[in-house]
């Protein structure tokens, strides 16, 4: 039973399944006034189909890549379908197959349309503006979930790209007042990366020997010989990872992004895409370009410590909501960043957990807080105050994802950052001690927050507003069970990732 | 050894209690405070459960390890949920579980009125579980979580009220201080992992000997900071103050009687580790002096009265951590004391709550007086009480203070007459200041409103009516325990050297240490120093009447109101410096990074105005134009190729 399953192309029917429904959303007419409950039940059974996926994996290859699948595609240069993955791209695959129907009931009645449309043509103007959220949300689904499987550097490339467009719509049409803006920064910031990519992707090839399959990874491992040009080749593709990741200082797009965008974008765009970046240094830095990274280790690794300590103190110094979670965020890759390029086993297995509980607990606080602001009509926190005694469940909820998102241990954000703290300590103490100072300044960021919009007098104006509804509930009860799984028994999400950081780890030569 | 395999169900049921009274909200308001009564009341049973079966056992046998799950199962970092079930963390189990029920009983009635009851009996349900994982977990990792859990607990108690943005405040201010003391305890635990590879009790403290002293010393310095943080030592002390703005039962349990005493907690159990360390030693004596005069001098000058316990509690906790850094002679005494203490403190604040609740909430000294006609149990209570922690022969102060007295006149050199002195002079003012407001409560003319005075001009006619009453049943009955407890426990369990021999197998035997001065010299002069405490507080605050509006004061009083200036200390050196750079760095990631970027996108945004004809809005177009100019890319990928 299990072969049998593990034997159908999984990636593919879950990379082919949400695109085809965002598709005929799109061009059946008829389909678009069911598009919500279409689109939920189709990303449910994506989900369904990554439960399957996670059941046949063997836990005990886990650094193998699995269900792999190749045709080739563009033979002419090298490109082939190639799709696969080991423990990291199944857990990023589930977790983008969790929160997007999570992502899509969150926004169920929240897509509105934009001032100035006629009222007689409202209604028919709604409709299509939802469809046309659902649409771009499972397309977004289909190529987040092929970008963690592809093992060909020029389909991750393309998928790379390709991804920016939907996130392009999703701010730029359904964002708020400012939305246009922050959309082209976004779009100009990961061109630019993009480009660079490119750059390396091209000059990769002609390091290849050739043949219809060049760009696989497989084959591309140790094909760069020239230290001077594989340091090249590694910062083209670092850069993009970096400004995509973010780090300081290519940072600045992305608090525009997730205050100008509707909640439910900034947690497909922070949660999820984002970790394309990450990701990228693990699956296609490290092992193209070993040499390289190792050499470079040292400047990214200051650079990551800036990213936590700054990404902290910036957030703490917020008014908008949305931008203080983009912050913390900030701080948070740099300690996934930072994991990566300590080149030890632990620090590297905490970075891949950490892009799991960052996911699931900045994806709580950015639906929570996107609730919160919704309902009360602004993000400034200093419009809100005493907030707990009249929306109880919002403050709870709040709370639990911030405690997540400052590591208290029994939620899912401590065992990802003490892997990191031990992990970095083992290659110097100093930098484990820098590192330490993020965990001061999240209990910073999280409660002044807290204490801004929950506690105090309630205002006269907000004491009309409502606490969370039946589907809000269940949304944010989904991500508080997970958050409070990963806190308490991440056990079944570190054996399918310990032993691909003992693979990868090896790479910066520094393992212990 | 069945038993102890269940004692795992001590944390769950408080933890699923806590779950249940929270998820439930509202529905269960009813009876939700029983619930919670319930669940402690049933750690405690299984706690005395699990007594019986150690001593069932030999003193050898008395440390059993229990597995749970496999938790951080990271590779090279292997850490898995268990339980360490031995003489020193069933002291504490103890302790917890029964001054913990006695305090939810007692909160039952003290929180009737408050529309809340239900979560704060979650709350309290969850400081419960997540202190019995501090003090069982067999690794500092699993310490960890519960002493981050306690730290929670804590926060979201001091803010009960936090519709007082000063509550608020003061929560926010315990948990971030307590974060500062974790940045030690985090590295700590780096450094046990870089040297050892675990964090395991076990593996680590069987490697400590020998181990490099550098390493240990950083690993025991660190530890230290932890367990300032979490038990208000100098200089990470300043947040228990403010955490008297949680209600009156939570200062009882988590701020006197058992969180705040994890520290001594944390530095006993790392013992193999200290031992090996003699600077870190050294400083955590230093520490343990420094914080019990810094306390003891704060007490003298309060007139809030749970301020004034407060600071009591860091002035003996501070004696406890002196006890712990004298290494094994001074470590059963530590825990010793730590156990009268949190019988006594705990019995005196649930007192100040008895006080209050019978004073319309007043916690002004100044505005009480002559309350023992009114409030005769709760008077007799903290008589009890106030003669314990005086140490007065034969209550249960006196067979723990006495004894760490006597060991730190224990050694050679400088070292024991500077600590005993200060051990000692500590005595005399906590004497002073414990009867002081003993006192000035209880004794002495009235300075409140009874509604029957003569001048009505008087500042005391201009406060609200009171009617002191003795408190109900379910508050005294509490109240009575701890009392009994403050009077016998020490001298029951000093019978023998009953208690210390009960810690041996985790403290370690320790043969006859002299003081340096005769011992009968020792109590006489710690009988004496308390004596005149006790006759100037006296003569003082009960002989004379005590004026209801504070006088000026010395510049040392006006300092000690002011908790030695800890907090604009802490302002001037930390948070106005942070609060600047936090300013400057937003200034700077809007003008500085992001302008340039900024401009570009500025010009794209104009670029966009005068295109915007093709961009019509929809998302058809936009999809369009866009899959057209990747095709494009790849076009010319193509052709660079070919």
């Amino acid at each position: 039973m299990q072969t049998q399953l593990a034997e159908l192309p999984w990636l593919t029917i879950l990379i082919v399944v949400p695109a085809v429904a965002a598709l005929l959303i799109w061009l059946v007419k008829p389909l678009r006034r069911a598009a919500r409950p279409i689109g939920l039940a189709v990303s449910v059974l994506v989900l369904a189909g990554a439960a399957v996926m996670v059941s046949a994996f063997d836990t005990s290859d886990a650094a193998a890549y699995q269900f792999t699948t190749t045709r080739s595609w563009i033979a002419s240069f090298g490109a082939s379908y190639d799709v696969g993955v080991n423990g990291l791209g199944l857990v990023l695959v589930l977790l983008a197959a969790l929160l997007v129907p999570i992502v899509l009931l969150a926004a169920w009645n929240e897509v509105s349309l934009p001032a100035g449309v006629v009222a007689a043509r409202a209604s028919d103007a709604l409709v299509y503006r939802q469809a046309g959220y659902v649409a771009l949300v499972l397309v977004l689904e289909s190529l987040m979930i092929a970008v963690f499987s592809a093992r060909d550097v020029f389909f991750f490339y393309i998928l790379f790209e390709a991804m920016l467009i939907p996130v392009y719509f999703m701010i730029g049409v359904y964002g708020g007042a400012n939305r246009r803006y922050a959309a082209i920064k976004f779009l100009l910031y990961s061109l630019a990366g993009g480009l660079i990519m490119l750059a390396g992707v091209i000059a990769l090839y002609f390091q290849t020997d050739g043949g219809p399959q060049a760009f696989r990874i497989d084959n591309l491992a140790n094909a760069v010989d020239d230290p001077t040009l594989q340091m090249w080749l590694f910062l083209a593709f670092f850069v993009a990872f970096a400004i995509k990741a973010p780090m300081w200082p290519v940072h600045t797009w992305l608090p525009d992004a997730a205050q100008q965008g509707p909640p439910g974008t900034s947690v497909l765009l922070v949660g999820v895409l984002d970790k394309v970046g990450t990701f990228g240094m693990i699956a296609l830095c490290l092992p193209l370009f070993p040499d390289a990274a190792k050499a470079a280790a040292p400047v990214i690794i200051a650079l990551a410590l800036i990213s936590i300590i700054y990404g902290g103190l910036v957030a703490i110094g917020q008014n908008d909501l949305m931008r203080m979670i983009a912050f913390t965020s900030v701080s948070h890759f740099g300690f996934i960043v930072l994991g990566i390029f300590v080149g030890t086993q632990t620090g590297l297995t905490g970075s891949m957990v950490y892009m799991v509980a960052h996911g699931v607990s900045t994806a709580a606080m950015f639906l929570i807080a996107g609730f919160l602001t919704q309902r009360g009509g602004s993000q400034d926190m200093r419009s809100y105050s005493g907030m707990q005694r009249i929306t109880p469940v919002i403050a709870g909820t709040f709370l639990v994802s911030g405690l997540a998102s400052l590591a208290l241990p029994g939620l899912s954000g401590f065992v990802p950052e003490y892997l990191v703290l031990l992990g970095s300590f083992q290659l110097h103490p100093a930098v484990g001690a820098i590192a330490v100072i993020g965990v001061v300044l999240a209990a910073l960021y999280i409660l002044m927050a807290y204490q801004r919009i929950f506690t105090g007098e309630p205002l006269e104006g907000r004491k009309s507003l409502t606490d969370l509804g039946g589907r809000e509930k269940w949304v944010v009860a989904v991500l508080v069970a997970a958050i409070l799984f990963l806190g308490f028994y991440p056990a079944p999400v570190l054996d399918v990732l310990a032993p691909v950081a003992d693979q990868f780890a090896v790479i910066l030569g520094s393992a212990s | 050894m069945d038993t102890l395999n269940l004692s795992w169900l001590l944390i769950a049921i408080p933890l699923a209690s806590a779950g249940v009274l929270l998820v439930l909200g509202r529905r269960v308001d009813r009876w939700g405070h029983w619930l919670g009564v319930l669940a402690s009341a049933a750690s405690a049973a299984g706690a005395i459960a699990m007594l019986v079966e150690l001593l069932g056992r030999g003193a050898a046998d008395r440390s059993v390890g229990v597995h749970l799950f496999r938790w951080i199962p990271a590779g090279d970092l292997n850490v898995d949920a268990g339980l360490l079930v031995d003489p020193l963390s069933l002291t504490f189990v103890l302790l917890i579980t029964f001054v913990g029920t006695l305090i939810h009983i007692y909160a039952v009635a003290y929180m009737e009125h408050d529309t809340d009851r239900r979560r704060f009996f979650a709350y309290l349900n969850l400081f419960v579980a997540a202190m019995l994982v501090l003090v069982l977990a067999d690794s500092y990792a699993l310490l960890f979580l519960g002493w981050e859990g306690v730290g929670l607990a804590s926060y979201l108690l001091i803010g009960f009220w936090n519709y007082r943005s000063d509550y608020a405040v003061a929560a926010k201010k315990a948990f971030v201080m307590n974060r500062v003391g974790d940045m030690g305890m985090l590295v700590a635990m780096m450094a046990l992992f870089a040297t050892f590879g675990s964090v395991n009790y076990e593996t680590v403290f069987a490697a400590a000997e020998g181990t490099n002293q550098g390493v240990l010393t950083l690993v025991g310095l660190m530890l230290l900071v932890g367990a300032c943080g979490k038990s208000a030592q100098f200089p990470l002390q300043a947040w228990l103050g403010d955490a008297m703005a949680g209600p009156t039962p939570v200062s009882a349990l988590i701020h006197a009687a058992t969180m705040v005493t994890a520290g001594v907690y944390l530095i006993v159990r790392s013992g193999p580790i200290f031992e090996g360390a003699p600077t870190a030693q050294l400083v955590v004596v230093i520490i343990g002096a420094i914080t019990l005069l810094f306390g003891a001098i704060i007490g003298c000058a309060k007139d809030d009265l749970k301020k004034a316990l407060a600071a009591s509690t860091m002035s003996q906790i501070g004696y406890m951590i002196l006890a712990a850094g004298l290494g094994p002679i001074g470590y059963a005494f530590a825990i010793f004391h730590l156990v009268t203490h949190g019988f006594f403190k705990a019995g005196m604040f649930l007192g100040a709550g008895s006080v209050m609740h019978g004073m319309g909430e007043e916690v002004d000294m100044r505005r009480f007086g002559g309350l023992r006609r009114y409030m005769k149990v709760t008077y007799a209570t903290f008589a009890f009480g106030w003669l314990a922690i005086l140490g007065v022969p034969p209550f249960s102060g006196f067979w723990s203070k006495d004894k760490i007295i006597e060991a730190a006149f224990v050694g050679e050199g400088w070292r024991p007459l500077v600590f005993g002195s200060v051990a000692l002079l500590g005595a005399g003012i906590t004497a002073f200041y414990m009867s002081r407001l003993f006192f000035m409560t209880f004794h002495g003319e009235k300075r409140w409103n009874d509604g029957h005075s003569s001048t009505p001009d008087t500042a005391i006619a201009r406060t609200p009516v009171q009617h002191p009453h003795e408190s109900p049943r379910l508050m005294t009955v509490p109240m009575i325990v701890l009392a009994v407890g403050s009077v016998a426990l020490g001298g029951l369990l000093s019978i023998g050297g009953v208690f210390t021999s009960w810690l041996e197998p985790v403290t370690g035997v320790v043969g006859d240490h002299e003081p340096v001065l005769p011992v009968w010299l020792l109590m006489t002069l710690t009988l004496a120093v308390v004596v005149v405490g006790l006759v100037l507080a006296w003569r003082q605050y009960a002989a004379s009447s005590v004026p209801v509006i504070a006088l000026a004061g010395s510049v040392l009083t006006r300092a000690a109101r002011k908790d030695l200036y800890q907090d604009e200390v802490n302002d001037g050196l930390l948070v106005q410096p942070g609060q600047y750079l936090t300013r400057s760095l937003v200034y700077g990631d809007r003008q500085v990074i992001d302008g340039a970027v900024g401009g570009l996108g500025r010009v794209m945004v104009r670029l966009g105005d005068v295109t915007r004809r093709l961009q019509t809005g929809y998302v058809r177009s936009y999809a369009a134009t866009m899959t057209i100019g990747l095709v494009a890319l790849v076009a010319v990928v193509l052709a660079t190729r070919i």
